[in-house]
């Protein structure tokens, strides 16, 4: 997640009109109902998130959070297969649902009449789910061409894939969320099955609603429809850590394409704390520094000036169940190299760690921030998605405002040395795209965010 | 919001929704210098969207030029008189606002979102009405984006999905400038001079073809004089010459182009419909019924819920100035490529011959009508209607009128629209990754 937060804006740029206002109510059984209301148009969302993705998943069946995901359209004991898409989209609503690493989640957008109607079927498939092998058989082809689609052809999914794998040695971000093809290939409903068991619960769910709503009906509705689901015995959550990295990695991807690449990621933290902690704040204001906008170092350095790299790019999500990267990306242009394309960057850490950044720079990153909070408020769907993976990952939605009000109080010192710390070659894996010819028809064997 | 109220209880709908649902109050009016601006005023959010479109997309192009419309709209912001590309992205980012653009066949436009403060906003509207009115077109800056653009054009060559879209387009068109590539070609990039971008800009950006939308914090007044800002020094209006129509009865066509992919990637279509047809809403309803409506539509039935053939099958029309293309698409993996490729014409004919059924088109009706709500939910998606409906000359009452020309379409209205501008065995067929051992 880039930019998160809410709510100071209000005070330092006068008071806007369509303020969020978010309460919460956790039913008996655990379910955690968390309402945005939003009065602007008659319509509302609801996101019900399960902190189960593919992280939570063992050795040799991967990919089995997403499969169910899949599989969570294919209907219960009362609302046959096909019948949850059909009735939704007979209510004038849009549904979809998506698995990541940290957890998997579901969503309808509907006018505001027919939230009791997607209440109903939500709750129905949270614990009265049919998994029969016929349809899981028709299923797992599909899942295996959205493979196919994703990764398999794809020389950027490839290289996403192989190089997570290559990052990771024991945390499982190690594996892909759409999981490996020779997993797909042995899985069974049985699977499925058991991964439905063991983490669809109220218990291991929040639900988020975000529209035009009041609170106190939601809540009452929310005990009419998921009150009576009963609460479960959760699995005891596995602890992963990832040893340190002890020296820097590089590796090549071979795959049809045209341009090379390269992929700089640095092992990096996550917040935890984000009360105490001030280094993730620093490294979200860096990536900013680096590529939050056309006139960032990167693009103003080495694609405008230097003009070395065609794209160049900076990524950090401080908000994540697991570990986190620091990632710096470019294209060579035509007639320059990857080799030119990482000493260029590196010619840019060195900068960053001998000189820092300017006040300038600081203020630009926090003005963008600033304003994004108030671009917020025209995305109901975006506050949801914002609400529910904070509550999955384990931060709590009321981490949203204390992050902004700290990404505002992050010092250039602070930068500097987040920088010098964490932009370090012991913890460096670097990756390269080698473009290969399609004449040759290489052979080929077959994480991040994936759609039903 | 200003909004207007809508009754819709007709027919089937009845039970379902009879309450009124408020579309957005459109102002409109012409700026002294001729360029239509339509206008919501809303005061909800503390911020502003504004657009404004040019007729200026590819279809302008020629085939030996193509590229230069793309171009000439990419290099708006990076360079104008008195601000460098530099102090355009830095006073943005410094403001807190964000500069965007579009580009199609039709259409090129930049747009705007600021907070409405006026000291913010007046700061990035001056920025905007700089990139829009007086850009420098500068060779060296030309050079630096022309060596990116190929680069993409290349690597582009080498994505299944990319290489189909290119052929695909080609064979619908055929000479009409909308087949050619958006982004221009290889060989025509390349030989693109300052001095094509300033004369495309001369001829087709003007103030008397702008569509100004407006969306947010501000005044009728405070909207009436942005829009002058931002189109009273656009160039004076040549007249641009008439483009022949996009000719709709092709001839059936078959391309199998090889590639290393694990998938096959499948697309066909013809000549469709344009953005002012008269069965336009026939048209869309019909195709939200064979492969429009998401998890619910024939094709994902048939071939993804029913045979797990593909993870994605869908299909369109692209409603444009002229007639746009009718397009189904979908991946399977190579070894059951004609399988499926089969079953979606068996598919198409089936629906082409019969059209739907009473069932499906009241299912039709109830999500699209019920869902007209999630249509007009945010600033940003008004902003896009509003720029809409002028570009295209739609009624200003399209959103009112929306869901009772829904509601009025009938089963044989659609078999009867779909047997007039879609012929199942005239299609242009395109497979990338086509099964080996077969005829190339």
């Amino acid at each position: 997640m880039k930019i998160l937060l809410l709510g100071l804006s209000a005070l330092l740029l006068g008071a806007p009109a369509a303020q969020a206002k978010i309460y919460e109510h956790t039913l008996s059984n655990g379910l955690k109902v968390v309402v945005d209301e939003d009065h602007r148009a008659p319509v509302v969302v609801q996101q019900i998130w399960y902190k189960a993705g593919s992280m939570d998943e063992s050795n040799g069946t991967t990919g089995v959070a997403h499969v169910l995901e899949h599989m969570m359209f294919k209907g219960t004991h009362a609302v046959p297969v096909g019948e949850f898409s059909k009735r939704i989209a007979a209510a004038g609503g849009r549904e979809n649902a998506f698995t990541s690493n940290d957890y998997t989640a579901y969503f309808q957008q509907l006018h505001k009449s027919k939230l009791p109607l997607a209440m109903q079927l939500e709750a129905d498939r949270m614990h009265n789910l049919n998994l029969s092998a016929a349809e899981f058989g028709k299923e797992i082809k599909v899942i295996m061409e959205e493979r196919r689609w994703r990764t398999d052809d794809q020389a950027a999914g490839l290289m996403q894939e192989k190089m997570m794998a290559a990052i990771y040695l024991e945390h499982p971000y190690h594996h892909p969320v759409i999981g490996w093809m020779s997993d797909l290939e042995a899985m069974s409903v049985a699977d499925a099955q058991d991964w439905y068991k063991r983490w669809y619960a109220p218990n291991n769910a929040t639900l988020v609603i975000a529209g035009d709503v009041q609170a106190a009906e939601v809540f009452a509705l929310a005990q009419r429809y998921y009150g009576k689901i009963p609460k479960r015995v959760l699995p005891v959550r596995r602890v992963w850590t990832e040893p340190a990295q002890l020296g820097i990695k590089r590796m090549v991807v071979k795959a049809p394409a045209e341009l090379p690449q390269l992929v700089m990621n640095y092992h990096a933290p996550t917040l935890k704390n984000p009360a105490v902690e001030s280094q993730p704040y620093a490294l979200e204001v860096l990536a900013g520094i680096l590529s939050g906008n056309d006139s960032a170092r990167l693009n103003k350095h080495l694609v405008r000036e230097q003009q070395i790299a065609s794209e160049a790019g900076a990524g950090y999500e401080s908000a994540a169940r697991g570990p986190a990267l620091f990632t710096l990306e470019a294209t060579p242009t035509t007639g320059k190299s990857v080799a030119d394309v990482e000493a260029a960057i590196r010619a840019e850490i060195a900068l960053l760690v001998k000189d820092g950044v300017s006040a300038d720079e600081l203020q630009r990153v926090k003005a963008q921030v600033l304003a994004g909070e108030v671009y917020k408020l025209d995305s109901t769907f975006y506050r949801a998605m914002q609400i529910g993976q904070m509550e999955s990952i384990g931060l709590g939605y009321q981490a949203i405002p204390l992050m902004l009000e700290k990404i505002q109080a992050v010092t250039a010192s602070e930068v500097q040395q987040a920088a010098r710390d964490i932009l370090q070659d012991d913890a460096l894996t670097i990756a390269v795209l080698e473009p290969q010819p399609l004449s040759d028809k290489p052979k080929r064997a077959g994480g991040d965010f994936h759609a039903h | 919001m200003r909004t207007n109220f809508i009754k819709i209880c007709t027919l089937a709908l009845c039970a379902l929704s009879s309450q009124a649902i408020a579309t957005p109050l459109i102002q409109h009016w012409q700026t002294a210098s001729g360029a239509k601006v339509l206008f919501v005023e809303d005061h909800d959010i503390p911020m502003l969207d504004v657009a404004v479109s040019v007729p200026a997309g590819s279809r302008f192009d020629s085939a030996q030029k193509a590229g230069v419309a793309g171009l000439t709209h990419h290099l708006l912001d990076l360079g104008s008189q008195g601000l460098s590309e530099d102090d355009t992205a830095r006073g943005m980012a410094d403001l807190g606002a964000q500069l965007g653009g579009s580009f199609d066949q039709d259409r090129a436009s930049i747009s705007l979102r600021t907070l409405s403060q006026q000291a913010v906003r007046s700061k990035a509207l001056a920025m905007m009405a700089q990139v829009l009115q007086h850009p420098l077109y500068a060779a060296d800056i030309l050079t630096r984006e022309k060596t990116r653009v190929l680069a993409g054009l290349k690597e582009a060559e080498t994505k299944p999905e990319n290489i189909a879209d290119k052929a695909f387009q080609k064979a619908v068109y055929g000479a009409h400038p909308y087949g050619l590539p958006v982004s221009g070609e290889v060989a025509t990039v390349a030989a693109i001079t300052p001095q094509d971008l300033q004369n495309f800009y001369r001829t087709h950006y003007n103030a008397a073809r702008a569509v100004v939308a407006i969306m947010g914090d501000v005044t009728r007044a405070e909207a009436e004089a942005m829009a002058q800002q931002l189109t009273g020094e656009l160039p004076q209006a040549d007249a641009v010459a008439a483009q022949s129509e996009v000719a709709k009865n092709i001839a059936a066509s078959e391309q199998r182009i090889a590639h290393p992919a694990t998938q096959s990637h499948i697309l066909l279509g013809a000549p469709g419909m344009s953005r002012n047809d008269p069965d336009y809403f026939a048209l869309y309803v019909g195709n939200y019924i064979l492969g429009g409506g998401g998890f619910v539509s024939r094709l994902m039935n048939e071939v993804r819920e029913q045979r797990g053939l593909a993870y994605s099958v869908y299909s369109y029309f692209m409603p444009l100035k002229q007639t746009g293309a009718f397009q189904i698409g979908l991946q399977t993996k190579k070894e059951q490529a004609d399988d499926a490729l089969s079953l979606v014409r068996k598919t198409l004919a089936d629906f082409v011959a019969n059209g739907p059924t009473e069932k499906e088109l009241l299912a039709a009706k109830q999500n699209i009508v019920g869902g007209f709500p999630l249509r007009i939910d945010s600033n940003r998606k008004i902003l896009d209607y509003l720029s809409i409906i002028g570009f295209y000359d739609m009624k200003l009452t399209y959103l009112d009128d929306f869901s009772v020309r829904v509601e009025q379409v009938t089963v044989a209205q659609i078999r009867d629209a779909f047997q007039r501008h879609i012929n199942p065995q005239r299609m242009a067929t395109v497979m990338v990754g086509a099964p080996e051992g077969v005829k190339h």
